[in-house]
């Protein structure tokens, strides 16, 4: 990546830096003039070999009508088409709820879930929850009490924390623990996440 | 992950007919199994035939039977009244096995149909007689900690890793099963199989059927039961060994009782032995003592699980203890 004179713009995200770097670091390593070709038959085999399948769904209030290939998640539709890419890939298998979004007001791991499988769907994510510049309630809670360290598992918990109220099964600590143990936080902030969603809980509001 | 092609269909009788049209075809209920399989190359299926739209989601009393659709979600079931009143072992399995996130998507029938979670069968660089056929058994003489004591066979130690077809094999129920010319219906006991010569197949699903629904028969053990789960951690984890316990006392006599146990089989392992000599008898400890001893008699440790043959009859007795104490 050194060898590159690329440098994120202002105003670039870390991720387009990354983005971009990535795509440097591959030309990088190949012959310039193979990789144009290279390049243009690829999309040409690709648009043969995988049939995309169209799909309408509403995610965040905002009508999508895209087609995608069968085998993308949701979860990669989401990050890699929407650039909605608050809702985090941990494990990828469903084990660390990283990727929890609600879908049609229930959460799951949308790692696990193909695209195409949520046709007509709503789907909410962590960039959904606010209300312009407003936090949402168990947003500013997580906030205050300081429900994460390194926070790459925060939008996963937060998202699985405001269903875990909705459903009501918010009632105790150890009722917390139990239906929010489908996500995983690696720097240990559980008391402090089970504190946040009791403020919220028994604020009483409807979130 | 393989690419394939993607069908949607919103019957039953056209997702048989697709089905019955290419073996390489698989049918996409919640896929929380199945995709994860998928991305571990474990399998590749050429086809996948999404049944979420097939009108399968019913929970409902007809006659003395509940009958729950198979892609009624993990969740429905375990929160809804009718399951809570009337089948509580059923919700408490339930609500055992997995995380909120899975039961809200994986169903009734996937549940049926999921995989083992033995290590050798996940990791496709190892033998594994149940991924491929003839290539081996890693787990007999190698990390079999989580594997199984009973009905083993020479090609495969592996367990069923589900909480609620456990509570499903005490419960006696049944499973409705259709192909393209009709329906038919099995006990419970009898869906899933012991691993044998053929460990590739985890049940007697032909390859030309489909889950419709269970059918559970409505009983007198919802106020003394309990579902106990011994596992690593305290939550969202399979078992080592799980009990299913139920009780119908009167009198301190146990009149029926039911009994099945998870996490030690290559099925849910209904414990018919122990619930014989326990029924009329009386409900108490050194009876609970005699029945656990009795349902290990045909058991057999691996090395890395003979944990089990302690564990298993000290969890049957604690279930039944529970139960019995159960207000």
């Amino acid at each position: 990546m050194k060898s590159s004179d690329q440098k994120p713009n202002q105003g670039d995200s870390r991720r387009d830096f990354l983005k971009k770097s990535s795509v440097i670091t591959a030309i990088a390593l190949t012959p310039g003039v193979a990789v144009k070709a290279a390049e243009s038959n690829a999309d040409e085999r690709f648009a043969e070999l995988f049939e995309k399948i169209p799909l309408k769904l509403t995610v965040n209030n905002k009508a999508y009508q895209t087609t995608v290939e069968p085998r993308v998640t949701l979860l990669d539709y989401l990050r890699e088409e929407l650039h909605l890419t608050g809702t985090k890939k941990g494990c990828d298998h469903g084990q660390c709820g990283a990727c929890t979004v609600h879908v049609d007001g229930q959460r799951i791991n949308s790692c696990l879930s193909l695209a195409v499988m949520n046709e007509g769907k709503k789907i909410t994510t962590i960039e959904g929850l606010a209300d312009g510049n407003t936090l949402h309630p168990m947003q500013a809670s997580f906030v205050k009490h300081d429900g994460f360290q390194c926070g790459y598992c925060t939008p996963g918990q937060i998202m699985s924390a405001v269903a875990c109220v909705r459903e009501g099964h918010a009632n105790s600590r150890d009722e917390i623990s139990e239906y929010m143990s489908g996500n995983i936080c690696r720097c240990g902030a559980y008391p402090n996440i089970v504190d946040a969603i009791i403020e919220v809980k028994e604020g009483g509001q409807t979130i | 992950m393989i690419n394939f092609q993607y069908l949607r269909t919103t019957t039953a009788k056209s997702a048989i007919a697709l089905l019955v049209k290419d073996k390489n075809a698989k049918f996409l209920a919640g896929g929380t199994n199945l995709i994860d399989l998928m991305k571990r190359g474990v399998t590749a299926p050429e086809k996948l035939i999404d049944i979420n739209h097939v009108p399968l989601k019913q929970i409902e009393q007809i006659g003395n039977k509940i009958h729950i659709g198979a892609l009624a979600s993990n969740s429905a079931v375990a929160d809804h009244p009718l399951i809570k009143e009337k089948l509580p072992l059923l919700s408490w399995a339930l609500q055992a096995g997995a995380s909120a996130q899975l039961r809200n998507v994986a169903t009734v029938g996937g549940n049926m149909m999921q995989r083992t979670r033995c290590g050798y069968f996940y990791d496709i660089e190892m033998p594994c007689n149940k991924r491929q056929p003839g290539t081996g058994c890693g787990a007999i003489e190698g990390f079999n900690r989580m594997h199984a004591i009973f009905g083993t066979s020479e090609q495969c130690i592996a367990v069923h890793p589900s909480d609620m077809c456990v509570a499903l094999v005490a419960l006696d129920a049944e499973v409705v099963l259709a192909n393209a010319k009709g329906e038919r219906k099995i006990s419970f006991k009898d869906f899933h199989r012991l691993a044998g010569d053929t460990p590739q197949l985890d049940n007697n699903l032909k390859v030309d059927e489909m889950i419709i629904r269970l059918e559970i028969p409505v009983n007198n053990l919802a106020k003394n039961y309990h579902y106990l789960k011994v596992r690593d951690r305290a939550s969202y984890a399979f078992a080592l060994v799980s009990v299913a316990a139920a009780l119908e006392i009167s009198n301190n006599k146990i009149i029926d009782v039911r009994l099945a146990m998870g996490g030690v089989a290559h099925k849910p392992w209904r414990l018919t032995a122990s619930e014989n000599f326990l029924k009329g008898k009386e409900a108490i400890l050194s009876n609970f003592e005699q029945a656990a001893q009795l349902a290990m008699q045909d058991a057999k440790g691996f090395g890395g699980n003979d944990f089990k043959l302690k564990l298993a009859p000290n969890t049957i007795i604690e279930a039944l203890n529970l139960a019995k104490s159960k207000a």
